[in-house]
């Protein structure tokens, strides 16, 4: 008895004092040098492919730098070696404030970059000293506009094909501008802000047709994706992600590889009756293309809304991937990475083609860092699951059974109605969000820039009254395992493991850049610009901006033949709201929960859009 | 008499007096006069009156619902019901500004609140005019005003309306953050 009593009394005496260690935590630095877990093991490994991603002009004409999305700059005059030496050529402000997600485009000697709201374009001559700018083109959207956007302003960047500059807006409208004069050549309003529709994402020219989808997963929309003709901005085709399977282009060319995915207009079927209409499954991530089978591939947002209880069922075609072909947007396949999703678990991430090596020859795939925290391999005819591996930490599922396909859900993770469930891994944002990461021929490496949040989350009965938030759910995040929210890792697709991993305090909402010279850039959330080494992530080099990077790295030839690396820094976005939209951090729900996990970001970071190019002396 | 009797008399005495100012808290006005549908005509937010001039005085209907438990309480389940919630969260802010800390944009007086409501803002706030009756755009008028701490805290409800992310009014507090808890609260 007296024993028991004292174990009792032990751990008692336990409890508190980590519950006031908890309490009296101090700030400290989180971020750590890089930890190596593997090494990179030479022989054959995996490859983009050829037709998506030709050399390397020095141009960066799409957000991606090519079809393949693997953001690798085949420029090497910047190295390990002469990083040092890097420098600071000109800077150039935006006029903007909110969160700045869009890279610089470069093509032929004129810089392009497309602002968050209120959408500004500017061309810069980089041809003259200081990069003067040439032309502003400012489109004008609905100041309404962003009271419907749900998690800051942002734009994922322009794109440039055949003369133009192809952009959307966030009041919903596709713009095309003349890349040499600044004139408009057409606009297509393709959104509805009243019923909650916006568009962030960066358009996708292939094929003569300019690909857009939708943003509004958090505002009852019905998700879509669509093709404008690339000459007059007329829509060649529109499937929506919802409904019968006539409006999702579903036809007899559509052979989804697993059973779950099969039958008939599913995206009525899966849902409570007319709950589709308003399903969300928005398009506001990235659209890959392979020119030889002429198929786009994307992701299709979370269902809406967020608390699951309002929609039994798969919630077809929502937080999955579809396999689209260009010319009439007929799918050809799907795979849904989180049927039922329970936790904002959208699947519009990036997706990298690649060629990996297959028996004696090579197979066809495409890389996927998923929201739901798997590193999917698939294979980009069949829409087979070769391989998905954590790499990040999940308690939320168990796996991915390659069998069916289907996600294996953590049952004590299930939210239930009028409880609060706690300690979700990963959170709403999942293990990495919106913000792509790199693949370099050289290493075979994918470099993934991601975040390590969990979250306790409720549910409330959510309304739908058009033109607001349709969520239902309380959420507030923190820091995961180990204290540090983000984490950049090397990742090895072929072998599915992390070759090196660095902490960094401050989620990661950077993209990343991998170049020639075997360096990688990304930023962090309090301003600072980093250079690893791509082979073991060694630090060398760092540049600390006037504001928190979330922007798309790139890497361009100048006029002059020199190697220029840009970024535009400017903090917000979901992760950095809390300090480009002014929250209260008293209330831990705010910005869908986000704020919670980033208290401290005010004093780390202030906001406002500026351009950094960066090269070395001569 | 005792000086400890008469300090004690003058506890009494207050605590008398507070609890009569305090009933106004739960009026309900069942039996008031009846007052207009008319949401307010449009008051103006702070700004410069030219020719010396002064803002216009605050509308007659706010005494009804300005610090009063009813009216905050049940513009405490339109602020979930009607979505405000997802757009302002539980006042922190989102898609929306915060509603806790102190800066109003147009106005924190309740009747530039209830006219903020009804005929909605140009970056985005709807306009409920026709969605909402006048009564429940004060009320929601009644609670936002409630959410930065501008009523007497006992007119307030001591409950969360949300799931147990958040903290009840009374106890929100009002001050510098500077850590980020890594920890579950």
């Amino acid at each position: 008895m007296r024993r028991v009593t004292t174990a009792v009394t032990t751990v008692g005496v336990l409890v508190a004092a980590s519950a006031l260690a908890a309490c009296n935590k101090t700030p400290t630095a989180r971020s750590t040098g890089p930890q190596i877990y593997a090494p990179i093991v030479g022989g054959p490994h995996a490859l983009p492919p050829a037709a998506a991603a030709p050399a390397d002009d020095g141009n960066w004409t799409m957000p991606g730098k090519n079809y393949a999305q693997t953001r690798f700059s085949a420029l090497n005059q910047i190295t390990p070696a002469n990083i040092g030496k890097l420098s600071l050529a000109f800077t150039f402000s935006t006029g903007t404030t909110k969160g700045f997600e869009a890279p610089p485009l470069v093509v032929n000697g004129t810089m392009y970059i497309i602002t968050p709201f209120p959408n500004y374009l500017y061309a810069l001559d980089l041809t003259k000293p200081g990069a003067p700018t040439k032309w502003m083109f400012k489109p004008k959207p609905a100041a309404a506009s962003q009271g419907v956007a749900c998690c800051d302003v942002v734009n994922r960047g322009a794109v440039y094909d055949n003369g133009k500059i192809f952009f959307n807006t966030l009041d919903g409208q596709t713009f095309a501008v003349d890349a040499s004069t600044g004139q408009m050549a057409w606009h297509t309003q393709l959104g509805d802000i009243q019923k909650g529709e916006t568009i962030t994402m960066a358009p996708l020219v292939a094929d003569g047709k300019v690909i857009v989808g939708d943003s509004g997963g958090e505002m009852g929309v019905r998700g879509w994706l669509a093709a404008l003709d690339e000459g007059s901005g007329k829509v060649v085709w529109k499937a929506y992600h919802t409904g019968p399977d006539k409006d999702v282009l579903i036809g007899p060319r559509f052979h989804p590889f697993y059973a779950m995915d099969r039958g008939k207009d599913l995206g009525v079927s899966s849902w409570p009756p007319d709950a589709w209409k308003i399903g969300g499954a928005s398009a506001w991530g990235w659209v890959s293309y392979d020119p030889e089978t002429k198929l786009i591939f994307y992701g299709t947002s979370n269902p809406g809304p967020w608390n699951p209880s309002q929609r039994p069922g798969d919630n077809k075609w929502s937080a999955g991937i579809f396999a689209r072909d260009v010319d009439t947007g007929q799918a050809v396949w799907f795979y849904q990475s989180s049927p039922h999703d329970l936790f904002d678990h959208d699947d519009v991430n990036e997706i990298i083609l690649a060629d990996i090596p297959w028996g004696n020859g090579r197979r066809p795939v495409l890389f996927h860092p998923g929201r739901n925290g798997y590193f999917y391999v698939i294979d980009r005819r069949s829409g087979q699951v070769l391989s998905a591996t954590p790499y990040g930490y999940i308690n939320s599922s168990k796996g991915v059974d390659l069998r069916t396909g289907r996600l294996v859900p953590a049952a004590d993770k299930e939210p239930q109605p009028g409880r609060t469930t706690r300690d979700i891994c990963p959170a709403s944002p999942g293990a990495k969000d919106w913000n792509p990461a790199a693949f370099s021929p050289i290493t075979g490496l994918v470099y993934i820039p991601h975040i390590n949040l969990c979250q306790d989350e409720g549910h409330s009965e959510a309304n739908y009254i058009s033109g607001t938030p349709y969520v239902g759910a309380d959420v507030k995040m923190y820091a995961g395992p180990g204290g540090n929210r983000g984490v950049f890792t090397a990742w090895d697709p072929i072998r599915h493991r992390a070759v090196w991993e660095i902490k960094e305090d401050l989620p990661l909402w950077s993209p990343a850049l991998v170049t020639a010279g075997n360096i990688v850039f990304y930023g962090t959330m309090d301003g600072w610009f980093k250079a690893v080494d791509a082979r073991n992530g060694k630090l060398l080099w760092q540049f600390k901006a006037g504001s928190g990077i979330i922007g798309q790295p790139i890497s361009y030839k100048g006029p002059d033949g020199r190697q220029y690396i840009a970024v535009i820094a400017g903090v917000g976005g979901w992760a950095g709201a809390i300090v480009s939209a002014n929250m209260d951090p008293h209330d831990p729900t705010g910005a869908l929960g986000f704020v919670n996990a980033v208290k401290d970001l005010p004093l780390k970071s202030t906001a406002g859009g500026i351009l950094y190019v960066f090269t070395l002396p001569r | 008499m005792s000086s400890r009797f008469r300090a004690s008399c003058i506890l009494l005495l207050a605590a008398a007096a507070l609890t009569v100012s305090a009933c106004n808290r739960e009026e309900h006005h069942s039996r008031a006069k009846p007052i207009g549908e008319n949401i307010p005509a449009g008051a103006s937010p702070p700004t410069i009156f030219p020719g010396g001039g002064s803002p216009p005085p605050l509308d007659a209907r706010a005494a009804l619902y300005d610090n009063n438990a009813n009216a905050i309480g049940k513009g405490q389940q339109l602020f979930i019901q009607m979505n405000c919630v997802g757009c302002h969260s539980h006042g922190g802010g989102g898609m929306g500004p915060p509603l806790i800390d102190d800066q109003w944009r147009y106005g924190g007086r309740i009747d530039q609140i209830a006219t903020t409501i009804a005929v909605g803002r140009p970056n985005g706030m709807p306009a409920w005019r026709g969605k909402l009756t006048a009564d429940q755009i004060w009320d929601l008028a009644a609670y936002v005003r409630s959410l930065s701490g501008l009523p007497s805290k006992d007119a307030v409800s001591s409950r969360s309306e949300g799931m147990s992310a958040g903290t009840p009014q009374t106890l929100t507090p009002h001050g510098e953050i500077y850590n980020s808890d890594s920890a579950q609260q």
